[in-house]
């Protein structure tokens, strides 16, 4: 403990998070840097970073609870107050927005009567707008605990929310079996892994197209030169295997 | 045969095992590390150098010229940091790469901290992609477990740990200097350089900054040469890189093809623009890079040639728009964001894009003037170079070049008091498609 502060949570969450605690600080040269890791832990415990959360992370790292809290409102990620069990982020960056995300969100706030990040009343589902999430060649995307979900409309995003709600089994084209909790979610992005990482596929079908028409047309990079470079051990002749 | 797709990084992301530790393996995979660890350091520098390779991240610094700035025998720690906090709008590379093959990131990121004398590497992963986050969690622990990680790496005497490191959301943090204060555990504010990284970086020790499509492009230059890799793309833009095509284009997705490419020749290979379409505008590489029209479908998607047009050639992240878009609209979204990631530590990011915003909405809502374009650009003026990072200078470029090329279109808007688009005949489910 540092800081000789007083600590925040039980006694109880006190003798569960300090051991995970302790392993994250120890994968850094300084111990500031686990502060992002922390903050995702005391989220994980909490399912948001409350006071007591950002009191822990201040204790543990001889921070005061100010420097901490200037940290918590810079990220985006992190939330002050509870969200729902699914957490859905609507992208309206401009191409998914063009390509339909505006209306999604429009219809999404409409059919579950919520506000930015705030929670439905049976606590399961929340809603917020988020920025380009990386997976523009599956436009409109909709994320759900940060998982992605592809080419979405206004019917299949409302079938999902009400799936989510409901307890539906919800089907992840480019993620694990199953969806895990907000919570789940930011203790893996602590850096505790669920062991779900081999789950699902390798990739979606847009991101192998380049890939499967090079193929059709038997395409493939040149050769290296026949020459391996000096003093180098015979080189990984799989692309060149590929391409013969 | 070579042609107009040359798949090196993608060439195995159709196998389903693809991420794992034995499919990477099975495809030749770390045969690149063993050879890299019986080579000087030097050589493996100078194997980068002449391979041309340039930051794949959008600023295009030549990788092994980076790497060459690292002091040698200062005394001091040395680290990787690998920039995997992909979040540049349309740009959807990266995250692909990791989910499909992560350990040829990690066995890139080995031999780049074998080169540059780092016994730590971080993976500065963004949060937002859960399963992105699974995946590189688990090859590194692979490696771990295989003797790639940890002390005496394939006996060499050469020991490296990596840690994985979840962003939290924060688009600036994509910045290398934003990112290592986010790695330090602070808000993520760009730094003034110089100093640069590799001089004082992470902890002020000499730190490489890497983004994922680089460090991934690694091993094959290692095994198959740097005169390989340069001889493929252009002169000064060598090598391959990943196009990713997104928006109103039939066949969205990736395509990895050399260098110097064009806009043309992709399209035709993903079925054109959406049946019954037309291209309006796309970014080249990014919504920080200037918009271009169908004028520009011929010119060389290398960073010489997307200068030259007036733009940049960024992430090579091809967001194509057709004539059912609205620019203003498109603008006004993309300058909301700039707005909205804008760290707030000078005065002409922080405002200039505030008021960007105002004035676009009302141009967008039919309320604005000729004279609001003046403005625009006079805001546009007093942003441009004039803050720590690159971030300003992003939100300058739609802004700009929509002004350019579709000025009559914001005057319509003035005219016909309002937007003339229907925002439902350009989505995705409101089209024939």
């Amino acid at each position: 403990m540092g800081g000789g502060q007083l600590m925040p949570f039980s006694e109880e969450v006190r003798a569960r998070l300090d051991p995970d605690a302790d392993q994250i600080i120890a994968r850094y040269p300084r111990s500031r840097s686990a502060l992002l890791p922390l903050l995702h832990l005391v989220q994980a415990e909490e399912g948001h970073v409350s006071d007591d959360g950002i009191g822990y992370c201040a204790g543990r790292l001889g921070l005061a609870e100010s420097e901490v809290a200037s940290v918590v409102s810079f990220y985006t990620m992190f939330k002050r107050h509870p969200v729902g069990e699914y957490h859905v982020g609507v992208c309206t960056n401009t191409l998914c927005a063009v390509m339909g995300g505006d209306q999604i969100l429009a219809d999404l706030r409409e059919h579950l009567g919520v506000g930015d990040d705030e929670p439905t009343p049976d606590g399961k589902v929340s809603l917020e707008h988020v920025e380009c999430n990386a997976a523009c060649d599956y436009a409109p995307v909709v994320m759900v605990n940060w998982e992605f979900f592809d080419n979405m409309t206004p019917g299949t995003a409302r079938d999902l929310v009400d799936g989510l709600r409901s307890g539906a089994k919800i089907t992840l084209a480019r993620g694990p079996d199953h969806l895990c909790t907000w919570r789940e979610a930011s203790r893996i992005l602590a850096g505790f892994p669920d062991g779900r990482a081999a789950q699902g596929p390798q990739a979606g079908p847009a991101t192998v197209i380049g890939l499967e028409i090079a193929k059709e047309h038997g395409w493939t990079a040149p050769p290296p030169p026949a020459e391996e470079p000096a003093g180098a051990p015979p080189a990984r002749r799989t692309t060149r295997e590929a391409r013969n | 045969m070579s042609g107009v797709l040359t798949p090196v990084l993608t060439a195995h992301w159709d196998q389903p095992d693809s991420f794992t530790l034995a499919g990477y393996r099975r495809e030749g995979g770390y045969r690149a590390l063993e050879q890299a660890l019986g080579m000087p350091q030097a050589d493996i520098v100078t194997a980068l150098k002449g391979s041309g390779l340039r930051g794949r991240g959008g600023a295009g610094f030549p990788t092994g010229v980076k790497w060459g700035f690292i002091p040698q025998g200062d005394g001091k720690p040395h680290y990787l940091v690998v920039n995997a906090d992909e979040s540049e709008p349309g740009t959807c590379k990266d995250i692909p790469l990791m989910l499909a093959t992560p350990h040829m990131l990690i066995e890139g990121a080995i031999i780049t901290s074998f080169a540059i004398k780092a016994d730590k590497a971080f993976i500065y992963v963004r949060g937002e992609v859960l399963h992105v986050v699974r995946r590189v969690q688990h090859a590194v622990a692979e490696a771990y477990e295989a003797g790639y990680l940890g002390r005496d790496i394939l006996g060499s005497g050469y020991d490296l740990d990596i840690v994985v490191h979840s962003g939290a959301g924060a688009y600036i943090c994509g910045e290398e200097t934003a990112l290592l204060d986010s790695l330090e555990g602070y808000r993520g504010q760009p730094r003034l350089k110089p100093p640069f990284p590799a001089v004082e970086g992470l902890y002020s020790c000499p730190t490489v900054i890497n983004n994922v499509e680089s460090i991934a492009s690694v091993p094959s230059i290692i095994t198959d040469g740097a005169a390989w890799f340069a001889g493929m793309g252009t002169e000064k833009s060598t090598g391959f890189g990943i196009f990713s095509l997104s928006g109103h284009v039939t066949l969205p997705g990736q395509y990895e093809a050399p260098l110097g490419t064009t806009l043309r020749e992709l399209l035709d290979l993903a079925g054109g623009v959406r049946a019954g379409h037309q291209l309006k505008f796309w970014t080249p590489g990014g919504s920080s890079t200037p918009i271009l029209t169908d004028e520009h479908l011929d010119v060389p998607l290398d960073f010489e040639s997307m200068a030259a047009a007036g733009s940049l050639l960024g992430t090579r992240a091809l967001q194509i728009f057709d004539e059912t878009t609205c620019v203003v609209r498109a603008t006004l979204r993309w300058t909301e964001f700039y707005q909205h990631e804008s760290c707030g530590k000078c005065t002409p990011c922080r405002e200039g894009t505030f008021w960007m915003v105002r004035v676009l909405d009302r141009l967008e809502h039919g309320n604005g003037s000729e004279e609001d374009l003046e403005k625009l650009l006079d805001i546009c003026d007093n942003i441009l170079g004039r803050a720590f990072c690159a971030l300003g200078d992003g939100a300058v470029s739609p802004v700009q070049s929509s002004i350019k090329y579709f000025r009559d279109e914001y005057l319509e808007h003035q005219k016909g008091g309002g937007c003339p688009f229907d925002p439902a005949a350009a989505t995705l489910f409101g089209s024939s498609r």
